[in-house]
């Protein structure tokens, strides 16, 4: 031991730690403005005409600028102008294309012209698709065998170019989505609205993708070099929500005669992995293996950080930056991170600035104030890393098969089966166990923040009573009784005589899925019931839901833009999953409910469209096609040194809002990632010691060896 | 010689064939191409018509085995069967169910798989070699007997313990190195060390006693007691005697594995995330991408017969009585 | 009474195993290497171990339905004696021996203000009033009645036995040997007693994230591990014996074909097919349900198919092992002989080859066993293992890598499948290294 204790002190004065060891980056990034964030599965399309997913958002968000983006610190989201040069001009024609004045009924207006106009000067990001040789042509455009084969990636290009954004291109890209071949996940959606999409995506199915740049789509025009209308069909005041999201951002045509060229393809090299947009940043490197790295565009346009927010936005410093040129931060390093416990602790060492709380760090990080508010705890707090909270715009809901001979029908029998159910099963308990508490239960449909949420009274009668002027949920004793009267005394199944058995669907099979599992099993069995977990692949899964197989799953919906057509579209009977392959899940129908829908759908937010989505609300709780779970709250964690961050759940594109404090950060991780030896010193000891046996018994073994031999040897001369 | 390597060559052909028929019925029996097309588009909005189009664009609207619709020999070339199986035996593996291509990916990943396999065995072959040589110098003593319930013990313990505690212990609580991560060139030794050592350690228990075994029969033999006879200390024996020609088996055993290093290791990469073949195929498993786990399993198999060569043609460099024919 | 597939297959197994003690009884060539490891020190304690681990998965293979219950439940034996540990389900984690949960939370004191504190426990330590006084002398308490009730336990049965022994045997017992067999055997009952007797009282190995009690999950992981480590011989067996005897007894075409299916098998990484397997066993689920509607069940069901495969992706290395072996054999003078008299090739085979090659079998049973045992962890990390409702060391490791980035981390449940893998493991690694000594006719003579 005194040994060891004299190593660490050799080591510490002879070795003056100057870098961390454990640093898993280069030495020279530690003073640059970069942002370090991770991704946990690699991204499958860049390409926004097709990329459906936050994940991907993450990346192309910032790439790719739709003409309206949120804006970033308002709250309720209001869409603001991006590369527009104001909001739409919205106006509504009759079926000859008269135009209406804005007071007319909503039955007479046959379609909607949105009149978006752009601002001049914005340049796409230098790519060597746009690349132009001496004579003005375009250089890379007719590549031939030899340049394909040397080139490894898209920066073996090497010259690179930049044009003007104009309105063609926004209108290019609606004729993508219509593209069959482009495989858009929103075409099937489009169709129903945009006017002449459905027809010009079947007059370009045979034919490549670069061949719709001259044919025309009837219901898009580019009016001039910065305007462009598009028309769609009927009211539908949510589609400028559409225009704020990546399926509507610009398309160069150069972009498309790029990339389809034979044999880049092989090179991985294509529009979806290699993007190209007028955003603050672009693609630098792309190694889905690995990491991908976005750079600032050094043709990026004149954008700064907004100077209005909330009332309490100017205290906590989200205003400091006001007016200033976007974006702060130079590079974007995302690392692929699959483990949790790696990518928690490089947070802790500060090698990430942001992370969000698993459940299994949640006691490290989170504690409860006697008021029951979330807060750090003092070793965060230590390290100076902040916490953010906020609801998420998503539902998660246990669903039942509509369908099912057991749990679904509209007889009052199955009803009330599942309005027990919807009791029995205790979600405020599930957000304790397994959420650590960040969600809220649902009590209908709607999240918080969603036009029609009512937070004061609408509770869900069904499951919940006041009392005491808190919201309980009712007594299992309650549930047991409507068993009874759903027939299925005691969860005793009269056709049988035994235990009612339900079936559970769901493609959690892993083993960090097993308590959720038993804690489901546990909820049925306080009524009788016994629950099989029926588990399988995710394809299997999606099998059962499309052919009405499943019986009980839980689904989840993240709302595409903040409205509650975006929510009850879930439960539309002509979006039934198995009758006509929507989005309905649960496969429920209900006339009255269908019909309110259709005149919720096109409304724009007033007293009455409020009154009709308490309506809907009071249908569904009362048919209790889904057992109402709840909304997640989102944690996240960042360090002091990040700054400018306040949660938007709508906009995807914060990054050029944020900055960070690279002084600090260094002196920080400085700080925490002070290597320690002795441990590795003390094993080296014990390992020597070790050895000392082995060579006294060699030492020994030499000695007698030569004793004999000297031995023999002196027989050897007697003889 | 060249003969032989023709033969074995063309030996391996129907071999490659068994696992291309068994591979293709196995993940066929499992998911239909519609399956694949879902699994790929993601949840929200998938149509039909977009299923089609996903199928049409990976190849996968023909019929498994055969073609009906077509005529001539396009029955049975105009099949999924057949495309995708030529393919693999002219090593084009076409593009990933997610649409990259699958080349490139192994091409690339490759390095990272043996970085990190390489070392391991080195290491592992001299730190174990060296154990086991120690322990038959010390044969019969108490450092033998403790030796040789050290490797049972170190043999005890799940790969998996030494991971997640040497993880734990020198990557988080002595922040000796980075947890988990991949650079390119030197940078990369850092990333290394760790799991390099851990797999080292792993294989010790395992490795020390067979190595011993081997040494232990040939200390046995008659020549190295003539050896030991004519005055040769006990060290020199083994030095010059004893390990020369053990190292005829380990050296064979050692050219099996030797191409199957590319394949990577499972469990260390995604545990390191070192973007290695290892991990690669993990997340293919993970995420039902056929055409990358067929893939695999091919390059597996082909590397696998070309270790099988590599150590008959050993046998043959190290041991002159062994004549191929 | 339930018998599930493994079971009944483990009943076979024992079958088996009886019947061939009876057929090699009196053989002279294995009763000899037999009788060396009855003397040896090692192979005997570790033998007692296996015994006592095998013991438990029995008591854990014997399943039914619980009269009185309408829920259906299937449980075993062993789930009946450990009721206790069963359902004193805690809330989320505990410490070893803990009174109290391991994360503050927030609590509603008697007089209904809120408390930011260790709630206690609801069957941990429930017993004390003062936990943080009286728990320690308890616990010491409790152990040394515990510890005192076993060792009289069996030291009374071992007196009794000594009581009803004939004078012949008694001698036998007086050996070194038997002393430290029966030493075994004596601390392995009084501490599994202390260790059960505790358990009634506390959550000797913490609870887990939804409070189920580690012990348990623990000591019920010792049929996973025993099933998948036996059941895959047992599978492997009958085709590497058959495919082996048959390539290296007939040769030509046979063996070309062998070789060929062999080779095949052996060329595919293992792990991918295993994937493949399970992916298919979970269809055949899907597409039977009515079949499956016990989760216990379906899990055993997957737990058969992870040892069929994996018997399909081990049996070559046996198969090529007996291959060489009957090429050598068939080729001495009394197999020789026998075919020149005109003896069936039935006969030759299972007369004159089978049992000269049976210690290969034999040894390459017990080597298989620990490292099957070790590759149910790796799988079960990939998700391909055993189905994640069952109880395994893997599924316990792979569920306990998340708890180590926890702070303060929660180390039992790692711990608790550490102690119990790594018991059964060395003890079948030594056993294998016995085995290995006494029937290797090269090693024989180093003894």
């Amino acid at each position: 031991m005194s040994l060891a204790v004299f190593l660490t002190a050799l080591v510490s004065c002879t070795l003056p730690i100057s870098e961390s060891l454990n640093n898993p980056y280069p030495e020279n990034e530690s003073e640059q403005a970069v942002l370090y964030q991770s991704f946990s599965e690699r991204p499958k399309h860049f390409d926004p005409a097709v990329s459906y997913n936050t994940s991907e958002y993450a990346f192309i968000a910032q790439i790719y600028e739709p003409p309206f983006q949120y804006h970033y610190l308002k709250r309720p989201y209001q869409l603001v102008p991006l590369t527009a040069t104001r909001l739409p001009e919205i106006i509504y024609l009759n079926q000859k294309g008269g135009k209406l004045s804005y007071d007319v009924n909503d039955s007479d207006i046959a379609f909607t012209d949105y009149m978006i106009e752009i601002q001049s000067g914005i340049r796409y990001q230098p790519h060597p698709a746009l690349a132009k040789n001496a004579q003005g042509d375009y250089q890379y455009h007719q590549l031939n065998p030899t340049q394909i084969e040397s080139a490894a990636s898209l920066n073996d290009f090497k010259a690179t170019g930049s044009r003007e954004l104009t309105a063609e291109d926004y209108v290019y890209q609606i004729k993508r989505l219509a593209h069959p071949k482009i495989q858009s996940p929103i075409a099937e959606i489009m169709k129903n609205y945009i006017v002449g999409f459905d027809d010009f995506s079947k007059q370009v199915a045979d034919k490549p993708k670069t061949a719709i740049r001259n044919l025309p789509i009837a219901g898009v025009t580019a009016l001039s070099r910065y305007q462009y209308r598009i028309r769609i069909k009927g009211k539908y005041p949510q589609f400028i929500y559409w225009l704020a999201m990546p399926f509507f951002s610009p398309m160069p045509w150069e972009a498309d005669m790029f990339y389809d060229q034979a044999g880049l393809t092989d090179k991985n090299i294509t529009l979806d992995w290699f993007p190209l947009g007028t955003g603050p940043y672009l693609m630098a490197e792309n190694n889905p293996n690995r990491r991908m790295i976005l750079l600032k565009n050094p043709l990026f346009h004149q954008e700064s950080y907004p100077a209005e927010g909330e009332a309490e936005d100017r205290q906590k410093g989200l205003l400091a930056d006001a007016g200033k040129k976007l974006p702060f931060i130079d590079k974007v390093v995302f690392m692929l991170e699959k483990e949790t416990i790696p990518y928690w602790t490089k947070f802790l060492q500060g090698y990430y600035d942001a992370s969000g709380i698993t459940s299994d760090s949640f006691d490290q990080a989170i504690q409860f104030t006697g008021s029951g508010d979330a807060v750090l705890t003092p070793t965060m707090r230590e390290k100076g890393i902040q916490l953010q909270t906020s609801v998420a715009i998503s539902s998660f809901y246990m669903g039942f098969n509509m369908l099912d001979s057991t749990v679904g029908g509209t007889t009052e029998q199955a009803r009330k089966l599942r309005q027990a159910i919807a009791i029995a099963v205790d979600y405020e308990e599930y957000i304790s166990i397994f959420m650590n508490g960040r969600g809220i239960a649902a009590q209908g449909v709607l999240p918080p923040g969603i036009y029609g949420f009512d937070d004061k009274t609408g509770i869900n009668p069904y499951v919940y009573q006041w009392q005491a002027n808190k919201v309980q949920r009712k007594k299992i004793a309650e549930a047991r009784k409507l068993m009874i009267a759903a027939g299925y005394a005691n969860g005793i199944d009269p056709k049988t005589e035994e235990a009612l058995i339900l079936y559970f669907d769901t493609t959690s099979t892993s083993i960090d899925d097993r308590p959720r599992m038993n804690w489901y099993r546990k909820q049925f069995e306080k009524l009788g019931i016994k629950l099989v977990i029926r588990g399988t692949d995710y394809n299997r899964f999606q099998e059962k839901m499309r052919t009405g197989n499943a019986q009980i799953f839980v689904w989840g919906w993240n709302a595409d833009y903040p409205d509650p057509e975006n929510f009850f579209f879930l439960l539309y009977g002509a979006n039934s999953k198995v009758r006509h392959g929507g989005e309905n899940a649960a496969n429920y129908h209900n006339p009255e409910f269908d019909r309110l829908f259709e005149q919720m759908r096109n409304m724009d937010n007033s007293e009455q469209r409020y009154r009709i989505i308490q309506q809907m609300q009071e249908i569904v709780r009362h048919d209790a096609p889904w057992v109402f779970g709840y909304h997640p709250k989102n944690f996240s964690l960042f360090h002091g040194w990040y700054k400018n961050l306040k949660p938007n759940l709508m906009a995807n594109n914060q990054l050029k809002y944020t900055r960070i404090d690279t002084a600090a950060r260094a002196e920080k991780r400085q700080q925490w990632n002070q290597p320690v030896f002795w441990p590795l010193l003390l094993g080296v000891a014990v390992f020597v010691l070790m050895l000392i046996p082995a060579v006294i018994a060699y030492r020994r073994r030499r000695l007698q060896e030569r004793v004999m031999r000297e031995h023999l040897s002196s027989r050897e001369t007697k003889l | 010689m060249s003969q032989y390597i023709i033969r074995r060559f063309l030996y391996s052909l129907p071999l490659l064939m068994g696992v291309n028929i068994l591979t293709f019925v196995l993940f066929f029996v499992v998911n239909s191409p519609d399956d694949m097309a879902r699994m790929q588009l993601g949840q929200k909005h998938v149509t039909e018509q977009s299923i089609a189009n996903w199928k049409q664009q990976h190849g996968y609207d023909v019929p498994l085995l055969w073609n009906d619709d077509a005529q001539g020999e396009k029955k049975i070339t105009d099949t999924i069967f057949y495309q995708k199986s030529v393919g693999l035996l002219l090593f084009r593996f076409g593009v990933s169910d997610s649409g990259r291509n699958i080349g490139a990916d192994i091409k690339e990943r490759a390095m990272p798989s043996l970085a990190v396999a390489l070392p391991t065995l080195m290491i592992g072959l001299l730190v174990n070699i060296c154990f086991a040589l120690m322990m038959v110098l010390f044969r019969n003593s108490y450092l033998e007997h403790a030796g040789l319930v050290l490797c049972v013990i170190l043999m005890s313990i799940s790969s998996l313990f030494y991971i997640i505690g040497g993880q734990f212990f020198v990557g988080k609580v002595l922040r000796l190195v980075p947890i988990s991560g991949y650079d390119d060139g030197m940078a990369a030794i850092k990333f290394l060390i760790l799991p390099v050592l851990i797999g080292v350690f792993s294989g010790i228990g395992s490795g020390v006693r067979w190595y011993r075994t081997l040494f232990l029969e040939e200390v046995e033999k008659d020549y190295v007691r003539t050896a030991r006879a004519k005055g040769l200390t006990e060290t020199q024996t083994l030095f010059r005697h004893v390990l020369p020609n053990a190292m005829i088996p380990i050296l064979t055993g050692v050219v099996v594995v030797l191409p199957l290093l590319f394949m990577g290791s499972l469990i260390m990469e995604s545990f390191f995330s070192i973007p290695g073949l290892g991990s690669y195929t993990i997340d293919a498993i993970n995420s039902q991408d056929f055409a990358i786990v067929r893939a695999m399993v091919f390059l597996g198999s082909v590397l696998y017969v070309i270790g099988l060569l590599l150590t008959d043609i050993s046998y043959t460099l190290v041991d002159p009585r062994v004549r191929l024919s | 009474m339930v018998v599930l597939w493994t079971d009944a297959l483990i009943y076979v197994l024992i079958i088996v195993m009886l019947a061939l003690g009876v057929y090699l009884r009196g053989k002279e060539h294995i009763q000899r290497p037999l009788q060396q490891i009855g003397r040896n020190k090692i192979g005997m304690t570790s033998l007692v171990v296996l015994l006592f681990f095998v013991l438990i998965g029995l008591l854990d293979s014997v399943h039914y339905i619980l009269a009185d219950d309408k829920k259906n439940e299937v449980i075993s034996l062993l789930d009946d004696f450990a009721t206790p540990l069963r359902e004193h389900g805690e809330k989320t984690y505990s410490a070893p021996f803990a009174t109290t949960l391991y994360s503050k939370e927030m609590t509603m004191l008697a007089d209904g203000t809120l408390q930011w504190a260790y709630p206690r426990l609801a069957f941990g330590g429930r017993h004390l009033d003062h936990p943080e006084t009286e728990k320690i002398p308890d616990i010491l308490q409790k152990a040394a009645y515990g510890l005192a009730q076993g060792a009289s336990l069996i030291g009374f049965i071992m007196l009794l036995m000594w009581g009803l022994l004939a004078e012949q045997h008694k001698r036998f017992m007086r050996g070194s040997t038997a002393k430290t067999v029966w030493t075994v055997v004596f601390i392995i009952v009084s501490f599994s007693y202390a260790a059960i007797h505790l358990s009634a009282y506390y959550h000797i190995f913490g609870t887990d994230k939804v409070g189920e009690d580690v012990f348990y999950q623990a000591v019920k992981s010792i049929r996973t591990g025993l099933v998948i480590g036996t059941l895959t011989t047992l599978i492997m067996l009958p085709m590497a014996i058959i495919f082996g005897i048959l390539a290296g007894f007939f040769r030509g075409w046979v063996d070309d074909v062998i070789q060929y299916i062999y080779t095949t098998l052996n060329s595919i990484p293992s792990v991918l097919l295993i994937a493949a397997s399970i992916l298919m066993v979970q269809v055949y689920m899907a597409n039977h349900e009515a079949d499956f509607t016990s989760v216990i069940v379906r899990a055993d069901m997957r737990l058969l198919f992870l040892c069929l495969i994996l018997g399909v992706t081990s049996w070559t290395g046996l198969c090529r092992l007996l291959r060489a072996e009957t090429l050598k054999l068939r080729e001495m003078e009394y197999v020789q002989a026998a075919q020149a008299l005109g003896v069936k090739q039935g006969v030759i085979l299972l007369r004159h080859i089978l049992p000269n090659v049976m210690h290969i079998v034999l040894i390459s049973v017990v080597l298989d066993f620990s490292s099957l045992v070790l590759a149910e962890a790796v799988l079960s990390y990939i998700n391909i293992g055993v189905d994640p409702t069952s109880y395994s060391w893997g599924n316990m490791i792979n569920g306990a890598r998340l708890e180590m980035a926890r702070e303060p981390i929660v180390w039992w449940s790692l711990t608790a499948a550490f102690v119990f893998m790594f018991a059964l493991v060395l003890a079948a690694n030594l056993f294998a290294d016995v085995v290995q000594n006494a029937f290797d006719p090269r090693r024989s003579g180093n003894e």
